[in-house]
Formats: C-alpha cells, sequence, structure tokens
C-alpha cells in the first residue's frame, strides 16, 4: 500500500496520491454506465412488474440514499445534543461520591 | 446421553477459565467450543432429554434441525470470540464471555418454556459482566440500564410462560401466537430482546459502551436467540412483517449521523435483525429459511465489522468518527478485513449477506408485500450507504486523523479471529450450498442468477454513486461529537425530569400544608394563652368583695325561684 519516496524518507500512502483518488472515482462511474447498459441487454425474470421499468434499481438505489442522507440532515437537526447531554461528568470516576469504594476494595 | 450435556462444555470451560491462567487457560478456552460443536455434531433431530419436575412434564433440551443450526453457530461464534480475546487477561469478563456463549446454546436448545426463561435470566447477567468490564463512568451506567431492561425483558418471560401454562397449554415451546394474552407478554419479552421499534435503544446504549471483544460476543448471542425465539414462536405472524420492515428503516438514518462507530454498527445491527423479522413474519418456507440464514450470516458479518473497530479501539482507544481516520496506513490487513465485513454485509455477491437477504427480498415478493418490498429495498441500500461505506471511510479513510502517528496492526489474535470470520463471509458467499443443507426446510433456491446480481450490483453501485457525490458536493453531514436523542430520552431525561418535577411540586404542596397547619397551631396556642396566662380572662385572680357579690346573686335567685 506503500512506497518509500526517495528524498525525504517519508512514506506516501496510495491515496495520498490524488491520481488513485480519481482512478476509484472514474472506477466507479464506468461501473455505474457499465450496469444501468446491461439492465438494455440482460432480459430479467421478474416477479413485480416495476422491476421492468428502465433503471429501476439504479434510480431507486441513487434516489434512496439522497434522501436517506437529507432527512438524516434534518433528523439531526432535531435530534442532536451535546456530547455529554446525558451524563455532564463523563469521566468522573463512579464510585467517587461513596467514599471512594474502588480503592476501599483495593 | 450427549443432549443433556450440550451446554456442559462450554459452562466448564468458563469455569476453568477462571481458575486456570496463561497457555493452559488459552487451550481450554479454544477447546471448549470445539468440544461443543463436537457434541451437537452427534445429536440426531429428535433426540430430547425429557424429565418430570412436580409433576410437570418438562423437556430441557430438544434437538431439532433449527436448534441445532443455532447450536452450531453459537459455538462458532464463541470459538471466534475466544481466538479474538486471547490477549485479555481481564478473568472476569473471560468467564463471563463463556458463560454468555453457554446461555444463548442453552437458551436454543430448550424445549420448554421454563428452561427458555432460565437461559434468558444468564444470558442477561452474564452479557451485563462484558459491559461492566470496560470499568468506566459511561460504562457502569450503560451496564445498569442494560441489565434493568434484560430482567425486565425475563420478567414479563415468566409471566407469560405463567399464563401460557394456566391456559392449558403445558410448558412446551413450540408455536405460540398472539391469540391469547399469555402469548402478547412472551412475544413483548422476545421483542424487548430483539430490539423492535422503541424497545430497541437498551442495544444501542450499551454495546458501545463494552469492551472491544465483549461487543463482539454481545452482537452474536441475545438478539439472534430472540430471533430464534420468534421464528419457533410466532412464525407467520403477519405483525411482524411491519414490526420488521420498520427495524430495517428507522435506524439507518441514526446510523447516518451516530459519530461513534460502534454505535453506527448496532444501529445497523437492528436494521439487519428487521430483515430478519419480516422472514419470520412473512413465514413461508422460503421466509424462515431465509431469516434463519441471515441470522447465521450476520453474526459472522456483524462480528467481523465489531472485530475490526475493536481492533480499532484497542489500538488508538477512540471510537468517535469525528476523531478517527487515515488508519488505512498503518492497520492496512485490518483495513482490508473491514471491507470484506462491509461487503458481506451489504451483500455484494460472493459475500453471504448476498445469500441469505435475498432469500428474504424474494420471498417478501412472491407473497405480495409490495411496500414491504421497496423499504426491504431501502434498507438494504441505505445499509451499504453507512455499514459499507461509512464505517470503512471514516475509519480507514477520510481525513488524516492524529492517532496515524502511534497506530499499528492489532495482536496477532485479533487478526486471526477476523480472517476466519472474513474467510467464513466468502466461503458462504461463494459456495451457500452447506449453509442451505444446514436450514430447517429443504430448499433448492439459488441466489446467484443474472437478474439477481444485476439488480443488487446496480442498487449497490448507485448507493455509492450517491454517498460519492453528496460528498463531493460537501453535503453529507459530517461527523460531529455528538450525542442524539432516542427512545432512551424517556427513561433518561424525561421520566427523571417528571419524577424530580413532581417530587417538587409534592414537596412544595406538603411545606404550604405543613406552614398552614403550624399557623393554625400558632393561632391556637396564642388563644389558649389569652384565656389561660396569668393576666387570662380565665386565669386571673379575682377580688373577694365580687365573689361575694355573684353568691348573693345566686342565692337571691335560687330563693326566688322557690317562691315561684
Amino acid at each position: 500500500m506503500s512506497e518509500e519516496r526517495k528524498d525525504t524518507g517519508s512514506k506516501i500512502y496510495l491515496f495520498d496520491n490524488p491520481k488513485n483518488v480519481k482512478l476509484v472515482i472514474r472506477g466507479l462511474l464506468v461501473l455505474c454506465v457499465i450496469l444501468v447498459i446491461l439492465d438494455l441487454i440482460i432480459h430479467r425474470h421478474s416477479v413485480h412488474p416495476w422491476e421492468h421499468i428502465f433503471a429501476f434499481y439504479p434510480l431507486y438505489g441513487f434516489v434512496s440514499c439522497v434522501v436517506l442522507v437529507l432527512l438524516a440532515k434534518e433528523l439531526r437537526k432535531l435530534v442532536m445534543r451535546s456530547e455529554n447531554y446525558y451524563d455532564p461528568y463523563p469521566d468522573a470516576d463512579p464510585f467517587d461520591d461513596d467514599g471512594n469504594q474502588e480503592h476501599h476494595d483495593a | 446421553m450427549p443432549e443433556v450435556a450440550v451446554t456442559l462444555p462450554l459452562f466448564l470451560g468458563a469455569l476453568l477459565a477462571g481458575i486456570t491462567r496463561g497457555k493452559l487457560r488459552a487451550i481450554l478456552m479454544l477447546a471448549a467450543p470445539i468440544v461443543g460443536a463436537y457434541l451437537v455434531y452427534t445429536l440426531t433431530p429428535g433426540q430430547n432429554f425429557e424429565t418430570t419436575l412436580f409433576g410437570k412434564e418438562l423437556t430441557p433440551v430438544r434437538v431439532d434441525s433449527l436448534s441445532v443450526l443455532f447450536g452450531y453457530l453459537f459455538h462458532l461464534a464463541a470459538f471466534i470470540g475466544v481466538v479474538y480475546s486471547l490477549h485479555l487477561k481481564d478473568t472476569p469478563q473471560l468467564v463471563a464471555s463463556l458463560a454468555y456463549a453457554a446461555c444463548a446454546v442453552g437458551a436454543v436448545f430448550a424445549g420448554d418454556l421454563l428452561a427458555l426463561f432460565l437461559y434468558w435470566e444468564g444470558l442477561a447477567i452474564t452479557s451485563s459482566i462484558l459491559v461492566f468490564a470496560r470499568r468506566s463512568g459511561r460504562s457502569l451506567g450503560a451496564g445498569i440500564r442494560y441489565l434493568l431492561v434484560q430482567v425486565f425483558s425475563g420478567v414479563l418471560l415468566l409471566a407469560g410462560t405463567i399464563a401460557w401454562a394456566h391456559g392449558g397449554n403445558g410448558l412446551d415451546f413450540n408455536h405460540i401466537g398472539l391469540e391469547s394474552m399469555a402469548g402478547k407478554i412472551i412475544f413483548v419479552a422476545f421483542g424487548i430482546k430483539a430490539s423492535f421499534p422503541l424497545m430497541h435503544n437498551w442495544l444501542t446504549d450499551s454495546y458501545p459502551e463494552a469492551t472491544p471483544s465483549g461487543t463482539v460476543f454481545l452482537s452474536a448471542f441475545t438478539t439472534k436467540v430472540a430471533i430464534y425465539s420468534l421464528a419457533r414462536g410466532y412464525a407467520g405472524t403477519e405483525q411482524l412483517i411491519y414490526i420488521g420492515v420498520t427495524m430495517a428503516c428507522f435506524p439507518i438514518f441514526y446510523a447516518v449521523i451516530a459519530n461513534d462507530l460502534r454505535r453506527v454498527l448496532a444501529y445497523s445491527l437492528i436494521n439487519q435483525l428487521g430483515f430478519m423479522v419480516v422472514g419470520i413474519g412473512i413465514g413461508t418456507e422460503l421466509a424462515l429459511n431465509g431469516a434463519v440464514a441471515h441470522a447465521f450470516n450476520d453474526v459472522l458479518f456483524k462480528g467481523l465489522l465489531m472485530m475490526s473497530m475493536g481492533a480499532v479501539l484497542h489500538v488508538t482507544g477512540e471510537m468517535r468518527g469525528s476523531e478517527l481516520g487515515g488508519l488505512y496506513k498503518k492497520m492496512p490487513k485490518t483495513a482490508i478485513l473491514c471491507m470484506i465485513g462491509a461487503a458481506s454485509i451489504s451483500a455484494f455477491p460472493l459475500f453471504n449477506g448476498f445469500v441469505s437477504k435475498s432469500m428474504i427480498v424474494t420471498a417478501v415478493l412472491e407473497e405480495g408485500y409490495e411496500w414491504v418490498w421497496l423499504g426491504l429495498l431501502f434498507a438494504a441500500a441505505g445499509v451499504f450507504h453507512h455499514a459499507g461505506i461509512k464505517i470503512p471511510f471514516f475509519a480507514f479513510f477520510g481525513h488524516n486523523s492524529k492517532h496515524i502517528e502511534t497506530a499499528h496492526e492489532p495482536p496477532k489474535n485479533m487478526l486471526v479471529a477476523m480472517t476466519i470470520a472474513a474467510s467464513l463471509c466468502i466461503g458462504i458467499g461463494c459456495f451457500p450450498a452447506t449453509l442451505y443443507s444446514l436450514l430447517p426446510y429443504s430448499t433448492d433456491y439459488s441466489p446467484y442468477d443474472a437478474s439477481h446480481i444485476l439488480s443488487q450490483m446496480q442498487l449497490l453501485a448507485f448507493s455509492a454513486l450517491a454517498f460519492l457525490s453528496l460528498k463531493l458536493y460537501k453535503i453529507y453531514p459530517p461527523e460531529l461529537r455528538s450525542t442524539h436523542l432516542d427512545a432512551q430520552w424517556v427513561y433518561r431525561r424525561f421520566a427523571p425530569t417528571l419524577i424530580r418535577q413532581s417530587f417538587r411540586f409534592v414537596m412544595s404542596v406538603d411545606q404550604a400544608f405543613r406552614k398552614a397547619v403550624l399557623k393554625l397551631m400558632g393561632r391556637g396556642v396564642l388563644g389558649l394563652a389569652r384565656h389561660h396566662r396569668s393576666e387570662g380572662v380565665l386565669a386571673r385572680s379575682w377580688p373577694t368583695g365580687s365573689m361575694v357579690f355573684w353568691v348573693a346573686v345566686l342565692l337571691g335567685s335560687t330563693l326566688l325561684m322557690y317562691y315561684v
């Protein structure tokens, strides 16, 4: 996943190179296009008529994920609270206020 | 009589783990699930262990294809979990893990409701130790809440069992159904453990607070015992279809915004349980097979994902997505294993999620529940989005976090455990026939046909495309340090506040009442004093003359009366 960089000796990793990131993105785009084209070629034996709509699955997958994220963002406005909402002193020793039981046990 | 001893190897393993140390303990703990699995192998369906106690016919051990399948599964999960926790020296945690696995095995072999109840409570107690073992303030609170919910589920199960037996149904654990009140009570008891909507929050509250290996055990047993119990007692109950599709859909919204990555996985666990619950609700042979097979696969891929996140937690001490990222540079093996888990849960063809999830989805469509089908498709796209992409992306890729400097691969035993789970994920995905042969109903189902593969690949590829575009256009919500309100708000905020406020109200009423009474008493005392103190009307000294005068008046009037 990595190769030595000659001049500095520090490692550069697979995705430190923006070219590789672009490669992944392009790969996904090509895959998507191929899959839509296959929709025309492969005859689907289906149970439900909606499955025969052109690009039903791709559209449904894309739209539902976008809707999911947008709704989740709205949900966040409604339900997000500070990290220590339920317990304001998360790192406090639970046994501290009744005579430091932990040390007592030890 | 191997059927009597089916839980013995694991219980014995737990006991011995408590009194041995070092290599010997490691060997004993590894041997326990292997011996147990061999014992399950020697059992033949119908080989029950029956006994009579206080005049009641009991079947503490019942062997059929369903219990054998879960028996294998739980021994396998225990073995992987033991390998994963071999580096630990924490005795209570190790003992609890094996005892927990033993209770799970006992529960799925329980032929009567009484035995089921005993193991049900055993699961609650042993598993809570895995939460407490984190030894932090948060885990203590989460563990107590977890234990309360689990024990409440047990109490309901006992109440339902008594009512069920009282109704003349006996104690045998077979189909129960929702017709009777007892059936409804037991349904809720199972529902709590299966994390039905609004009863689910114990899971997402406690699992992220448990120890790294504790969560691996937790994600395998409790909820799967509940799924087994629902499949046994409520197959074909239509309400389960709607409960299940709700479970599959609503947690994914929380999973998208949750920051703690093990909490994301906990929400996605509920989402996967939703698929199984739908399958049980449909109740056809294909659907039940699908539900059970999916439970089997879920233990493997969810275990793998939990293990990979546990490894990150073990190495960095951090689990919040906002604080992680870029770890593929130092933990490439863990990253690859995590992505195998991600591909499996997302049901990519050739991975095990695909061969069981497609059974359920096909069964739903065959029975004509088209809206439920659309819901499940949404959930399937969503699970890829949050468990398939979000988990690996925010932990291992994304931005470079400060933990990259110090991160390294986890201990070897963790990697080995993850590799076993990953190989099984791919193995079952490529050769599903072995798993299918273990299912309760014989099946000639084949997941690998062109239409199935194409539609699944289209769904997944375009979900990935959606993630990519939202990320590139910066619409995707960033990971934020936060808490998200959920059903537990009712018992962690609302109820305490309500109780505090009502106490405050009662106190103020009480205080006003006391004040009024005191005031009244003060007035009474003053009144008394006015009449009786030294200068009071009734206590002052009278002159002798007036006394003589009044005596004269009295005598005079008596005389007068006498004459009249």
